[in-house]
């Protein structure tokens, strides 16, 4: 089915799905109790609005089409979230930093669905907002002390910024569909969040006492289904249940 | 038997909240309207938070305490906006929060996203000391912050402005 309202929603649902689910990887597995409880909440939140969006996706779709339909029977290339999200956990300043890069682009964009012209997307994003408020200020405050930590969080920090950034670039690389439902107004004022991303996160760095990279080569393509090998591994997981039992329910 | 509405919210008033049992779905907010039509009774309601996995248990909860007084047609629907907010707690539900041990939320809701600010002097439920601290703005539930007093040196629950 071709047609950019509904990539939109799957890109926004996948965002949102593929990184709740590698949240939820580490329930139980938290390095403290609280922040077990925090990234467990993070995931929540996070397949909660994958719901909400994918349920609109699904009314659009037709043919019988469920949130979970789209959820669990895609293959990896009909994903569309951005590689920065499918990336594995690692330790737990890369799982901070790689949620704090898609919190401050997702803030920020976010902001920008409030006014979207279509109303299911926006009372979504009226919704989301609060929730992504609480994740930011989480995952910003958690930059924070471990750039300015110890010497041993710190060269954690600064190893998951060598292995995270080249990911970053593709938030703002805007695909056909992107820039469709921008000017349709579903996605409002697309090209002013990058200005706004980086300076959320030069002001959070510089209190992190962490230098912003210069950009090199940069990975994109999985908003256009290309992406890294980790997704097939996590897709193999998350879906093996409807895969061997196709339309079972709890 | 004519049913009005104010018949059917004092109904909603016996389904309570399954992670919160002390409050009804009325004392939340959570509902927003009730609708009488031919073809039976539209209840609209409105989640907490987007993956509360408290709604598919509220909206059984719904339909089978009407049933129960014989309202036998009934049909939910969720709507995302206005988006919920602790605003909406009733009056009543703050005390009965407080007197099941959870610090009900203080203040209105706005936003937060000032960096470090946390909500300050919230009262400890055990011992009413403003000389809290936040621990964790995730808590057991996603409407819960975790706090600790530090006179009674016991943790608790605070529903945080939403």
């Amino acid at each position: 089915m071709a047609n950019h309202l509904h990539d939109f929603l799957i890109h926004l649902g996948d965002n949102a799905l593929i990184l709740g689910h590698r949240l939820s990887e580490l329930t139980s597995h938290g390095p403290v109790l609280e922040q077990d409880m925090a990234m467990t909440n993070i995931a929540l939140d996070l397949v909660g609005q994958t719901r909400n969006i994918f349920q609109v996706a699904a009314k659009l779709q037709g043919n019988g089409a469920t949130e979970d339909s789209i959820a669990y029977t895609r293959d990896a290339t009909s994903y569309k979230n951005i590689l920065l999200v499918e990336q594995k956990n690692g330790d737990f300043a890369k799982t901070v930093l790689r949620q704090f890069f898609y919190d401050a682009f997702n803030y920020h964009a976010y902001q920008r669905l409030l006014k979207s012209s279509n109303k299911d997307i926006a009372a979504i994003a009226e919704k989301a907002i609060k929730e992504i408020t609480y994740h930011l200020k989480w995952s910003a405050e958690w930059v924070i002390r471990l750039g300015d930590g110890t010497e041993e969080s710190n060269s954690r920090i600064n190893a998951a910024i060598d292995d995270l950034w080249p990911y970053t670039e593709e938030m703002f690389k805007f695909t056909d569909y992107e820039l469709a439902c921008h000017d349709e107004g579903i996605f409002p004022d697309i090209h002013g969040i990058k200005a706004e991303w980086d300076e959320e996160v030069k002001n959070i760095f510089a209190e992190a006492t962490l230098t912003v990279p210069e950009d090199g080569w940069m990975h994109d393509g999985g908003k256009r289904g290309v992406h890294s090998e980790h997704l097939g591994f996590l897709l193999a997981e998350m879906q093996f249940l409807q895969r061997a039992y196709p339309g079972q329910q709890w | 038997m004519v049913i009005t509405k104010e018949h059917i919210y004092d109904i909603l008033e016996k389904v309570q909240d399954p992670e919160v049992p002390v409050l009804s779905i009325i004392d939340l907010g959570v509902v927003r309207d009730v609708v009488l039509a031919e073809e039976g009774v539209e209840i609209i309601i409105t989640p907490t938070y987007t993956g509360c996995p408290a709604m598919d248990m509220i909206e059984v909860g719904i339909k089978s305490t009407l049933q129960d007084h014989g309202v036998e047609k009934v049909k939910i629907t969720t709507v995302l906006s206005p988006a919920w907010t602790t605003d909406w707690l009733s009056e009543s539900g703050k005390e009965k929060l407080r007197g099941y041990g959870i610090a009900p939320p203080q203040g209105a809701a706005k936003s937060k996203r000032a960096l470090f600010s946390e909500e300050s002097g919230i009262i400890c439920p055990q011992c009413n000391s403003t000389n809290t601290e936040m621990i964790s703005q995730f808590g057991s539930t996603a409407c819960k912050a975790q706090y600790k007093c530090l006179d009674c040196e016991e943790p608790f629950d605070y529903f945080k402005c939403h």
